[in-house]
């Protein structure tokens, strides 16, 4: 039994930041701020006033197991996820081969409970290799522990295909994550179209592109009456469409990047890979668009889309260059932006990183209240750092916030009241 | 009473009275297939032709002997494999063969509402042995008579088809005919398989087997084609079997003394357990083969009484 006192606990559930401590008891949390703590004989964590929060939960994280394990593997990323407050990761389908079927599932289930200090869930295929053609085997998927499924950024593009895939997963009660995008238009896109990407003479796809995509998938998810997820919502034509589609009743969510949310076209700059992410960097206007539908609680996760690639991947031009960034351990310290600019407040940025993700997928993560597991990041939101890249413990360090100052650092992160980052780790 | 339509099309419009028509003297043919000299003379001199449009072995072979029972000269044509491929239209087709004079034709079509088409273009009487996703209206009957044997009733009981409603013209016709008299259907299976507004045909859906089949007294199991197996509407044969596929344990649910029925032909371990459809405490599938001859007889049998009325009058009229 311990106890992390003198903490300033951040609550998402009552949406406040009190002072107070926190009882853990057999990897749950027993109670808060019981009565005589200072003569009940607990060991005794002193948080030094610093900032409690439940532990992250990110969904759409990237390990690169099967298949890739140069660019990372369930231990990097575990210990990734524990330096970045991540208690929970919600891993990506779309390794090589897919994690389209039960044995796969199980297998990669067994090595990341062995090599990670976090929690692991798994988000299976929706379709066999990714591919859009056959459904995979849902029913016996969710029994080997898949908690969604998703094509990831390979969308289904029979409509039909896609259909059945929803009803089913309806059935079974599944949720299906979906990348909302016409895959026609964003074929081989890598920026956003506008002036920005004429001047540069990049290959763009016009942010129209991710409401088309949107509006067919919730159009289905309405048909069907599955639920469904949007992995990112980037632009605020689909965001404006989505609080709509949202407000009729339909069982829809969404989720915005780290990358979207702090990150504009012009980062991109002369040519920058580690800036080249799906879907492309948007507007300074999309941008703060979604910071307030993050804010409102209208796009409700906010996830890391922490997607590793090699250096070889990356040092190319930048329409030949690999999509995606590592963000694991940026991801709370990048979210902080948001806090320091007054835009979100603490409480309702772990709503969007820790409490909305478990509500999502039926954890009892991401609270801090009497029962739920004892999953919490201690940090101090103000401690300025520069990121150096190379200090990362992801295998991969393309980050677009190498060299940049970031304010807030990981002081302690814990899963089931154990320390798995910090001192005492 | 008798059948009231000139043709047998569907269900959809048959009285109770009709069907219960085709059942009582049914039982009279179950009677006389069980003798060793199965022959009677109500079709002699009438000419039965049987136009399979589409493959079929065990319906074509059992109306096949339900027309030579009854003494009629059965001419079976595979259409499937002649005129069509060379490019003659249904309705010639049907013209075609409507001047060689036959009494009855017995067809089966791919497609919806074919069987109909050409019921309006020719003289004699049509029977639907099958139209696309349509009625299979004999099949029905064959299982309503089945039922009646076993359960000594054919209302009040809870019946649940479990499998691919959409694709199946058996299950449209079962939910029809067990409807009109008055039974409780469920229908069970994946979303998928299940037409859309389905639930407006007053039947309850079931997403769930097991509760599907909850003290069920007839558990009726369909075939899944090979071609929806692989990924298309359901994932893989292996989980359809896990989450559908009817066996022992499963069975449990329904009533101790549930009968299980299917149409046939069977994919063993996809739909139903082998040892399960091969229990003759439990399973009927044999007796619904042997229902099926007895209920075209009456079906063919009835139809005929009409043609003879019909010539009866024509010549008083004359008069």
């Amino acid at each position: 039994m311990i106890i992390l006192a003198n903490a300033m606990i951040v609550d998402p559930e009552s949406e406040s930041v009190n002072p107070g401590s926190v009882i853990v008891e057999n990897g749950r949390i027993a109670d808060r701020d019981g009565p005589e703590l200072e003569s009940l004989r607990y060991k005794t964590v002193n948080c030094g006033g610093k900032f409690l929060a439940p532990g992250i939960v990110d969904i759409g994280v990237k390990v690169c197991e099967p298949g890739e394990r140069h660019k990372e593997s369930y231990r990097s990323a575990g210990l990734a996820a524990a330096a970045g407050g991540v208690t929970t990761m919600v891993t990506r389908p779309d390794t090589i081969p897919a994690i389209d079927n039960p044995e796969t599932l199980e297998f990669v289930s067994k090595r990341a409970r062995a090599a990670s200090p976090v929690r692991i869930k798994t988000i299976a295929a929706l379709t066999k290799n990714r591919s859009g053609r056959q459904m995979t085997e849902i029913g016996l998927l969710q029994d080997a522990g898949a908690v969604a499924f998703s094509d990831c950024d390979s969308v289904v593009e029979d409509t039909k295909i896609f259909s059945r895939c929803l009803q089913y997963a309806k059935q079974r009660d599944a949720l299906v994550i979906g990348h909302p995008q016409d895959p026609g238009l964003s074929a081989g896109a890598s920026a956003t179209s506008g002036k920005f990407a004429s001047l540069k003479g990049i290959p763009a796809v016009s942010r129209r592109a991710e409401l088309i995509g949107l509006q067919r998938d919730v159009e289905l998810a309405a048909l069907t009456g599955a639920r469904y997820h949007a992995d990112q919502l980037s632009t605020s034509l689909s965001i404006e469409y989505f609080e709509r589609a949202a407000a009729a009743g339909l069982y829809v969510s969404a989720g915005a990047s780290i990358h979207h949310l702090t990150l504009n076209e012009f980062d991109i700059g002369d040519y920058r890979t580690f800036f080249k992410v799906k879907p492309p960097l948007r507007s300074e206007d999309d941008r703060k668009a979604l910071v307030e539908a993050v804010a409102s609680g209208s796009v409700e996760v906010i996830s890391s889309m922490h997607t590793p690639q090699d250096e070889e991947a990356k040092r190319l031009p930048f329409e030949e260059a690999a999509s995606g960034a590592v963000a694991l351990e940026t991801l709370l310290p990048a979210a902080l932006r948001l806090f320091h600019s007054g835009d979100i407040t603490l409480p309702r940025l772990f709503r969007a990183l820790s409490l909305n993700p478990s509500k999502l997928l039926g954890f009892d993560t991401g609270r801090i209240s009497k029962g739920a597991p004892a999953d919490f990041v201690l940090f101090d939101p103000d401690a300025p750092f520069v990121l150096d890249r190379f200090g990362l413990r992801s295998k991969s360090q393309n980050t677009p916030f190498d060299g940049q100052l970031l304010q807030g650092r990981i002081l302690k992160t814990f899963v089931d009241g154990e320390p798995v980052y910090g001192s005492g780790a | 009473m008798a059948i009231l339509a000139k043709h047998l099309l569907g269900i959809e419009t048959m009285a109770p009275e009709e069907i219960f028509s085709i059942l009582d003297l049914a039982e009279s043919y179950v009677t006389l297939n069980r003798d060793q000299v199965k022959h009677s003379n109500v079709l002699a001199g009438m000419t039965q032709i049987n136009m399979f449009f589409e493959n079929s072995t065990r319906t074509q072979a059992s109306f096949e002997l339900a027309g030579k029972r009854l003494g009629a000269d059965v001419m079976n044509m595979a259409v499937a494999k002649s005129s069509i491929a060379k490019g003659e239209t249904l309705i010639d087709t049907a013209l075609t063969l409507n001047a060689m004079r036959p009494d009855l034709i017995v067809v089966r079509h791919p497609s919806s509402g074919a069987v109909n088409l050409l019921a309006e273009k020719v003289n004699c009487s049509v029977v639907n042995a099958g139209d696309g996703r349509h009625e299979h209206p004999t099949q029905a009957l064959l299982d309503a008579l089945t039922i009646r044997r076993a359960k000594g009733r054919l209302t009040r009981l809870t019946i649940a088809i479990c499998g691919d409603i959409s694709h199946s013209r058996v299950a449209r016709s079962n939910i029809l005919l067990l409807g009109k008299l008055g039974n409780r259907i469920r229908l069970v299976g994946p979303r998928t398989l299940m037409p859309f507004g389905i639930d407006e045909f007053g039947v309850e859906v079931f997403d769930d087997l097991r509760k599907g089949i909850n003290a069920a007294d007839v558990v009726m199991m369909l075939r899944l084609q090979t071609e929806r197996m692989e990924g298309a509407f359901v994932p893989s044969v292996r989980e359809y079997y896990h989450l559908y596929g009817l066996d022992a344990e499963k069975l449990k649910f329904a009533k101790a003394d549930a009968i299980v029925m299917h149409p046939g032909p069977m994919n063993r371990g996809v739909e139903i357990d082998g040892a399960l459809a091969d229990d003759i405490g439990r399973s009927v599938i044999q007796d619904q083969v042997e229902m099926g001859v007895a209920v075209r007889m009456a079906v063919l049998d009835l139809l005929a009484r009409n043609l003879r009325r019909a010539v009866l009058e024509a010549g008083r009229s004359r008069k």
